[in-house]
C-alpha cells in the first residue's frame, strides 16, 4: 500500500490548500483509480486547518462516495489532526454531494 | 479619504473610530491622530495600511504626530508600508514587546512563509501558537481566495503583556462579503451577507452543502467559535456593517450557535462604507481553551447546523 508522508510535503502545520490539492490530484487519486489503498502518514504534523483537510479529501468523498474511506488510512494523527479530519468526513457525509 | 487615529480603539470600543472614517475621495488619504496618546488595536493599523496601499505615497498625508506613543506606529511598520517618511526614531527603551509588524500577503506561498517566520516572533508556547496560526492562515486564505483584492491581505498582531492577550487585525480592500456571498446565495444587505458568511457550511463559491473541492464555508465560523469559546471579542466589518461578537461573561456557559445572531453580539449597519473586509480578533492566552476540546464543540455545532438545514429541506407528507 502506498504511503504519503505528509510532513515532508506540508511541514508541521498543514494549512497550504494548494499543496493539499496537488497531493490529492497527483498522488492520492491515481492510486485510488487503480483500485488500491493509500496511507496518509501525519507523523510530525502538529496541526492542520479544516480548509487543508477539506482540500485534501472532500472531493475524493464526493467523487467515490464515503465507501472510499475504507481504502484511505490516516496514520499517526495526533488528537487535533484526528478531530479536524473527523469534522470534514462527518460534514461531507451529512451533505448532499 | 480621512482616517483619524483616536486616543483609544480596541475591539470593545472600536465603533466611534469606524464612524469617524471618511471613505470619500479615494484618490487621497489624510491621516490625523490624537495629540496626546494613541492606543489602538492592530486591526486599526491594518485598516489604515489597506486603504493607503493602492495610493501613491504622494497622495497620502500624515499630520505631524505629537502623541507620546507615536513610536508604536513606526515600530509596527505603518509608514514603511505606506511608503511615506516619518520623523520618528525608535530607541530600545520604547520596546513594543512581542508583535508582528504590518505585512502584505499576496499569495499562498507568501502566507506559508509568513506563518513559518512571523508567528515565532510572538514567542508563544506551541499550544498557544496553534490557534493563532490557525486564525491567521484561515483568514488570510479567505482574502486570497474570495476578496479579489489587488493589494492582498494586510495583517499585523500584538501581544499585550498586562492582559496576556494576542490581538490580530486583517484587512483587505477587495469586493467585500456581500458581493462574494451573492455569487451563490441571496443577501440583500451587508448584514445578511455577514450572517451567511458566519454560518457553517455556507460559501460564496456554491449553494451546495459540503461546498466545492476547495471551499467548505467553515473558515469564519471556526474563527468566531475560537473567540467565543475563549470568551473574547471578534469583529467583522464589510460594506456599511459591523458585526461584533461580544465577550461571553465568565458566569455564562459557552454555547456555539450556527446563527451568529444568537451569539451575544452587537451590530451596526449604518457605518461608513468599507470597500472590502476587515477582521479583528482577540485571544486571551490566560484562559485559552485547549484547542482539541474546542474542536469538539465546533464539530457538534457544525454537524447540527448542516443537519438542521438538511431537515428544513425535507419533503413533508401532505395530509388531506
Amino acid at each position: 500500500m502506498k504511503s504519503i508522508k505528509m510532513n515532508e510535503r506540508v511541514g508541521s502545520f498543514a494549512e497550504n490548500k494548494d499543496k493539499a490539492r496537488n497531493i490529492r490530484i497527483e498522488e492520492i487519486v491515481p492510486v485510488l483509480k487503480k483500485g488500491e489503498g493509500i496511507t496518509l502518514d501525519f507523523s510530525g504534523v502538529e496541526s492542520a486547518t479544516q480548509s487543508f483537510i477539506h482540500a485534501l479529501i472532500s472531493e475524493i468523498i464526493r467523487t467515490y462516495g464515503v465507501e472510499i474511506l475504507d481504502r484511505i488510512l490516516f496514520k499517526n494523527c495526533n488528537e487535533t489532526v484526528q478531530k479536524i479530519i473527523t469534522i470534514v468526513v462527518d460534514y461531507m457525509q451529512e451533505s448532499e454531494f | 479619504m480621512h482616517i483619524h487615529l483616536p486616543n483609544t480603539a480596541f475591539l470593545g470600543n472600536i465603533d466611534p473610530f469606524l464612524r469617524g472614517y471618511d471613505p470619500q475621495n479615494t484618490n487621497y488619504l489624510r491621516i490625523t491622530a490624537n495629540k496626546k496618546w494613541i492606543s489602538i488595536h492592530p486591526v486599526v493599523l491594518s485598516m489604515v495600511a489597506a486603504i493607503g496601499q493602492p495610493l501613491e505615497p504622494s497622495h497620502i498625508s500624515c499630520e505631524k504626530l505629537e502623541a507620546r506613543s507615536k513610536h508604536y506606529l513606526e515600530r509596527m511598520g505603518l509608514f514603511r508600508i505606506l511608503g511615506i517618511e516619518s520623523d520618528i526614531t525608535i530607541t530600545e527603551k520604547e520596546s513594543a514587546g512581542r508583535f508582528i509588524p504590518l505585512e502584505i500577503i499576496n499569495d499562498s506561498e507568501g502566507l506559508t512563509k509568513f506563518i513559518t517566520e512571523m508567528i515565532p516572533l510572538l514567542h508563544l508556547k506551541p499550544e498557544q501558537a496553534r490557534p493563532i496560526e490557525y486564525i491567521i492562515s484561515e483568514l488570510i486564505r479567505n482574502v486570497l481566495e474570495h476578496s479579489r483584492s489587488e493589494t492582498g491581505a494586510i495583517v499585523c498582531a500584538q501581544y499585550y503583556k498586562k492582559s496576556n492577550r494576542i490581538s490580530i487585525g486583517i484587512a483587505d480592500t477587495g469586493i467585500g462579503i456581500k458581493k462574494s456571498i451573492n455569487q451563490s446565495h441571496v443577501a440583500t444587505t451587508h448584514l445578511d451577507a455577514i450572517k451567511l458568511a458566519l454560518t457553517p457550511g455556507i460559501t460564496g463559491t456554491t449553494h451546495k452543502e459540503g461546498g466545492t473541492e476547495f471551499n467548505a464555508g467553515a473558515g469564519l465560523f471556526f474563527i468566531k467559535s475560537i473567540a467565543k469559546v475563549n470568551r473574547d471579542f471578534f469583529i467583522l466589518y464589510s460594506g456599511n456593517t459591523l458585526y461584533k461578537l461580544l465577550k461571553t461573561p465568565p458566569s455564562r456557559k459557552v454555547r456555539l450557535f450556527s446563527d451568529p445572531f444568537k451569539d451575544r453580539h452587537s451590530k451596526d449597519d449604518k457605518l461608513p462604507l468599507w470597500q472590502g473586509t476587515v477582521v479583528g480578533i482577540d485571544l486571551s492566552l490566560e484562559q485559552t481553551e485547549e484547542f482539541s476540546s474546542l474542536l469538539d464543540l465546533i464539530h457538534k455545532a457544525y454537524i447540527d447546523s448542516v443537519k438542521e438545514r438538511k431537515k428544513a429541506r425535507y419533503r413533508r407528507p401532505r395530509f388531506i
